[in-house]
C-alpha cells in the first residue's frame, strides 16, 4: 500500500530513471539489493522520505529517488528495484543492471540480510564485476543476533575488498557510519581491491578472446570482461542496453553479435551454468568464512509457525479468521468515535449556520457551503477515519510480520488453477488499500500476461473508499438484523463479501485465461521470508501517517469539490425535478433489473472520481431538500434507506455492485500508465462492470422469483 | 525415476543411485541437487535461487491445497510449484 509522497512518482514509467537530475556537485548513491532486505528502510531514513515498507519481497517496484547531507556534500540516493541477481530475468533486474552499468553511481550501496548472507552474496559479487566503487551494507544485524548467527563483517570486507558496514536500519543503528562509508568511497578515500570471480580457463579465456574484439569507444564505456561474460552467457537484453544507453550504431551491434556467437560455439550452452555455479560457489566460501551459526536450527521458530499457518488443517481456517477478526476489531471498535465525531462535527454546524445567518448570507449560499461541502465532508471523514484508523494498523502488523507471502503460499494453486500467478494474491492485498497501488504492486509479476490479468482483475478486491459502504451496509442491514451480535455478523458480512471477490477473481482470471489473455501460467518462485518482530509503535505510526491520513485526505480532496456539484446537481431542477431526479429516472429501469434503483446507479456514476462518495451522493439525492439529513448515527441512515424502499436485497445487491464495478478514475489512470494500452484500460473498465450487471440481475431475479423479496 | 551408474574418485562404480526429480521428495527430506532440465528464463530463475549442482535442497511442507512446495535452499525458503520442481534432478541424501 504505497501512499506516500512517492506513488505517484512510482507510477511514472522507469525512463528518466537513469538520467537523475543532479544538482551542481552533487553525487549519485545506487540502492541495490535483494528483495526484503531492509532496502527501502534504509533509503527512508537515510532521506527522510516515507517509501513503503513490509515483510515481503517486492513491495518497491520503483526507483525512488531521494536527497541527504554528508559533511557539506550532496548525495542523491536512487533505489533501485530489489533483484537477486542482475542476469536480467526480469525488468526489474534489467532496471537495476543498467542503471549500476550504464549511470555510473558515485556509489552502489548494497543492501544485504544478515540472517541470510549466503543468498545475498550472490548480487554482491555480480554488483562487483560491474564496478569496484560498491559499499556492502549488511542489514538487520539485531534478526541476526537473535536467531544466534555471527557475522565477522571485517573478514567479508577482507574477503570482498570493499567497505562492509553492519546496520540496523529500523533503528537507525549503524546509518552515520554507512554514509561516511559512501562518502569515502565517493572521494576516492579508501583503498578498493573489488573481488572478481574466477569461473575457469575456458571461460576466462572465451572472455578475454571476445574483449579483444571491442572496438576502442566500448572499451572506455563499460568494464570489458563484464561486458563480454553477459553476451557469452547469451543475454540479449545487454545489446539493446547498450545501443540504448551508449548509442551504438546498429553495425556494431551486429558486429558483436556474430563475434559473441563465434566463441560462444566452442563453449556451447554451459557458459551460463558455469557463470552462476562460479558465483555460487564463491558465495558459499565467503559465507562459510564470515557466518558462524550458534545455533544450527536457526530457523526453528519460524518453521513451528508455518508448520501450523500452511498447514493442510490450519491454513485455510487461520487465513480466514485473522482476516475476520481484523474486521470484528475494525468495526465493533469504529462505532463509538464515529458517533463522537459526527456530533463534534453536528454541534460545528450548528455555529457555522448561525454564523451565516448573522452574516445574513443568501440560502443558496449557505446551502451550498454548509448544506453541501461541509455536510459531504465532515460525513465522510466522520465515517472513514476512524475505521481506517483501526483497519491499517491492524493490516499493516500483519504485512510486517511476514503473514503475506503465506498467504500467498497458501492460495497458490487456486490461481495456478486459474492460470493466473500465485503472487497475485500480495497484490489483491495491496488492493484492499487502494487498487491504483495494487495495479503498480502487480509489476511484482514477471510474466506480462499473468500480471495483465493480475492488473484487469485487481479491482474486484475491495479499496478501503468501498469498505466503509460495505461496512455501513453490513452493520445496518445485516448486523442489525442478528441483534445481540450485530459487529460479528457485520465482520461475518464483510469476510463473505471479501470471500466472494476472491472467487470472483479466480473465476474471471480464468476466463481471461481462456479469451482475451490464452495462455498457461509461466514459471513461479515465491520467497517465505522470516519472521520478523514487528514495532508496533512505528507500525502505528506509519499507518496512520503514511495510509490513513494520506487516504482520508484525498477523499476529503475530492469529496469537497463533489459536494458541491451534487449539491448543486439536486437543487437546480428542470421541468420541476432536479438534475438528480432527472438521472436516477433514466437509469431506473436497468437498476430496477439489478436489485437497486435509480439513485444507487446514479449515485455509482458520479462516484466515479472516488469510491468513497457513493454513500454520500446517495444520502444527498434521497432527501428530498436536496442536503443531507441531521445523520448522527447509522441508525438514521437504516431509517432513511427503509423510508426510500430499501430492502434486505437492495442491501446485498448494493454491496455486490460495490465489489464487481468500473475502477475509479485514478485507478483507470494507472491502468493505462502500468499497460501502456488502451484496449486493456477499456477491459478493465468492462469486465467489472459486466461481471456486477450481471450477478446483480441473477440474484435480484433469482430472489424474487423465489419470491423472497 | 531414473537409475546413474557415476563413477567415483576411486575409479570404482556406484550403481543404482536414485535420482528423482525435486517435486517428488517426501516433505522433511533433504536431497541434493545433481541438474536442472529447466531451459530458457525457468532455468536461470532456478540458477539465480542458487539451485546449482551439489546444493542441499530440504523439502519442508507442502501448501495446504497440496501445491506449491515449500523448500528450504541457501538459508531461505522457497516456494516452488511442482513445475518447476520437477525440473530440478536430485539426489535424495539418507
Amino acid at each position: 500500500m504505497d501512499f506516500t509522497v512517492n506513488s505517484t512518482e512510482s507510477g511514472a514509467p522507469n525512463k528518466d530513471l537513469l538520467q537523475p537530475e543532479l544538482f551542481p556537485g552533487e553525487l549519485v548513491v545506487a540502492l541495490a539489493g535483494n528483495p526484503n532486505t531492509g532496502k527501502s528502510t534504509i533509503f527512508n531514513a537515510l532521506t527522510g522520505l516515507r517509501q513503503h515498507t513490509g515483510n515481503w519481497p517486492g513491495k518497491t517496484v520503483s526507483g525512488a529517488r531521494g536527497r541527504y547531507m554528508h559533511r557539506q556534500k550532496n548525495f542523491l540516493l536512487v533505489d533501485l528495484p530489489g533483484t537477486y541477481s542482475l542476469l536480467a530475468n526480469s525488468a526489474e533486474e534489467e532496471i537495476a543492471r543498467d542503471f549500476i552499468c550504464f549511470s555510473r553511481p558515485a556509489v552502489t550501496v548494497v543492501v544485504t540480510d544478515a540472517t541470510c548472507l549466503e543468498r545475498n552474496l550472490n548480487l554482491v559479487l555480480q554488483v562487483l564485476e560491474i564496478t569496484g566503487q560498491v559499499v556492502v551494507c549488511v542489514n538487520l544485524m539485531d534478526e541476526a543476533r537473535r536467531k544466534k548467527i555471527h557475522l565477522d563483517l571485517p573478514a567479508l570486507s577482507q574477503l570482498l575488498g570493499v567497505p562492509v558496514v553492519g546496520t540496523n536500519a529500523r533503528d537507525g543503528q549503524g546509518l552515520s557510519e554507512l554514509k561516511e562509508a559512501v562518502y569515502r568511497v565517493a572521494f576516492n578515500l579508501e583503498s578498493l581491491h573489488p573481488a572478481r570471480v574466477k569461473y575457469g580457463p575456458g571461460l576466462e579465456q572465451a572472455a578475454a578472446e571476445l574483449a579483444a574484439g571491442f572496438g576502442a569507444s566500448l572499451k572506455e564505456q563499460v568494464n570489458q570482461r563484464w561486458l563480454a561474460l553477459r553476451l557469452l552467457e547469451g543475454d540479449s537484453t545487454i545489446l539493446s542496453s547498450l545501443q540504448r544507453h551508449l548509442g551504438l550504431p546498429h553495425p556494431q551491434i551486429e558486429a558483436l553479435l556474430e563475434l559473441s556467437s563465434k566463441v560462444r560455439q566452442k563453449g556451447g550452452s554451459t557458459f551460463q551454468d558455469a557463470v552462476v555455479s562460479a558465483l555460487v560457489d564463491r558465495a558459499e566460501k565467503i559465507a562459510s568464512r564470515v557466518v558462524r551459526l550458534e545455533n544450527m536450527e536457526q530457523n526453528r521458530l519460524d518453521r513451528k509457525i508455518d508448520n501450523v499457518v500452511t498447514s493442510r488443517k490450519w491454513g485455510f481456517p487461520i487465513m480466514l479468521a485473522l482476516l475476520g477478526l481484523v474486521f470484528w476489531i475494525t468495526i465493533s471498535g469504529a462505532n463509538y468515535p464515529s458517533e463522537l465525531l459526527s456530533a463534534a462535527f453536528h454541534f460545528s454546524e450548528e455555529k457555522l449556520t448561525a454564523l451565516f445567518v448573522r452574516a445574513g448570507s443568501p440560502d443558496w449560499l449557505h446551502g451550498a457551503l454548509v448544506s453541501g461541502l461541509y455536510k459531504t465532508l465532515t460525513w465522510v471523514i466522520a465515517v472513514m477515519l476512524p475505521p481506517m484508523a483501526i483497519f491499517f494498523p491492524l493490516f499493516t502488523l500483519l504485512e510486517d510480520l511476514g503473514y503475506l507471502p503465506r498467504v500467498a503460499f497458501n492460495l497458490d494453486n487456486s490461481f495456478k488453477k486459474a492460470r493466473a500467478h500465485g503472487k497475485q494474491a500480495l497484490t489483491m492485498c495491496m488492493g484492499f488499500g487502494c487498487n491504483a497501488a495494487g495495479v503498480i504492486s502487480c509489476r511484482i509479476i514477471d510474466s506480462p500476461r499473468e500480471r495483465l490479468i493480475a492488473t484487469i482483475t485487481n479491482n474486484f478486491v475491495p479499496c478501503n473508499g468501498r469498505f466503509p459502504l460495505l461496512i455501513a451496509l453490513s452493520t445496518i442491514f445485516i448486523g442489525k438484523a442478528a441483534g445481540a451480535l450485530a459487529s460479528l455478523a457485520a465482520a461475518g458480512a464483510l469476510l463473505g463479501s471479501i470471500m466472494i471477490s476472491f472467487f470472483i477473481t479466480l473465476l474471471v482470471s480464468r476466463v481471461l485465461s481462456a479469451t482475451a489473455l490464452k495462455g498457461l501460467p509461466s514459471s513461479f518462485t515465491l520467497e517465505l521470508p522470516p519472521y520478523r518482530m514487528p514495532r508496533v509503535g512505528r507500525v502505528l505510526m506509519r499507518s496512520i501517517m503514511d495510509r490513513t491520513l494520506f487516504v482520508l485526505g484525498r477523499a476529503v480532496t475530492v469529496a469537497a469539490p463533489a459536494g458541491l456539484v451534487i449539491w448543486f446537481m439536486a437543487n437546480v431542477t428542470v421541468d420541476g425535478a432536479s438534475l438528480l431526479k432527472h438521472g436516477a429516472a433514466f437509469l431506473e429501469p436497468l437498476a430496477r433489473l439489478m436489485g437497486l434503483d435509480g439513485f444507487i446507479l446514479m449515485a455509482f456514476i458520479l462516484g466515479f472520481p472516488a469510491n468513497e462518495l457513493v454513500i454520500p451522493i446517495l444520502i444527498m439525492s434521497y432527501l428530498s431538500t436536496g442536503s443531507m439529513l441531521e445523520l448522527e448515527s447509522l441508525e438514521d441512515l437504516r431509517q432513511l434507506f427503509l423510508a426510500n424502499g430499501w430492502t434486505w436485497l437492495t442491501a446485498v445487491c448494493t454491496m455486490l455492485f460495490a465489489l464487481n464495478h468500473f475502477p475509479c478514475g485514478t485507478t483507470l489512470l494507472t491502468i493505462r500508465q502500468e499497460t501502456n494500452s488502451f484496449k486493456m484500460t477499456f477491459l478493465s473498465f468492462l469486465v467489472p462492470t459486466l461481471t456486477g450487471i450481471i450477478i446483480c440481475i441473477i440474484i435480484a431475479g433469482t430472489a424474487r422469483l423465489l419470491g423472497l423479496a | 525415476m531414473k537409475y546413474l551408474a557415476k563413477i567415483d574418485a576411486k575409479g570404482l562404480v556406484k550403481m543404482h543411485e536414485l535420482l528423482i526429480s525435486l517435486n517428488r521428495l517426501a516433505p522433511g527430506s533433504m536431497a541434493k541437487v545433481v541438474q536442472l532440465s529447466a531451459e530458457g528464463p525457468t532455468r536461470r530463475r532456478l540458477l539465480d535461487l542458487g539451485l546449482v549442482a551439489g546444493t542441499l535442497v530440504e523439502s519442508l511442507r507442502k501448501s495446504p491445497s497440496g501445491d506449491p512446495t515449500a523448500y528450504q535452499i541457501r538459508g531461505a525458503v522457497i516456494a516452488l510449484r511442482s513445475e518447476e520442481a520437477a525440473k530440478i534432478l536430485v539426489e535424495p541424501a539418507y
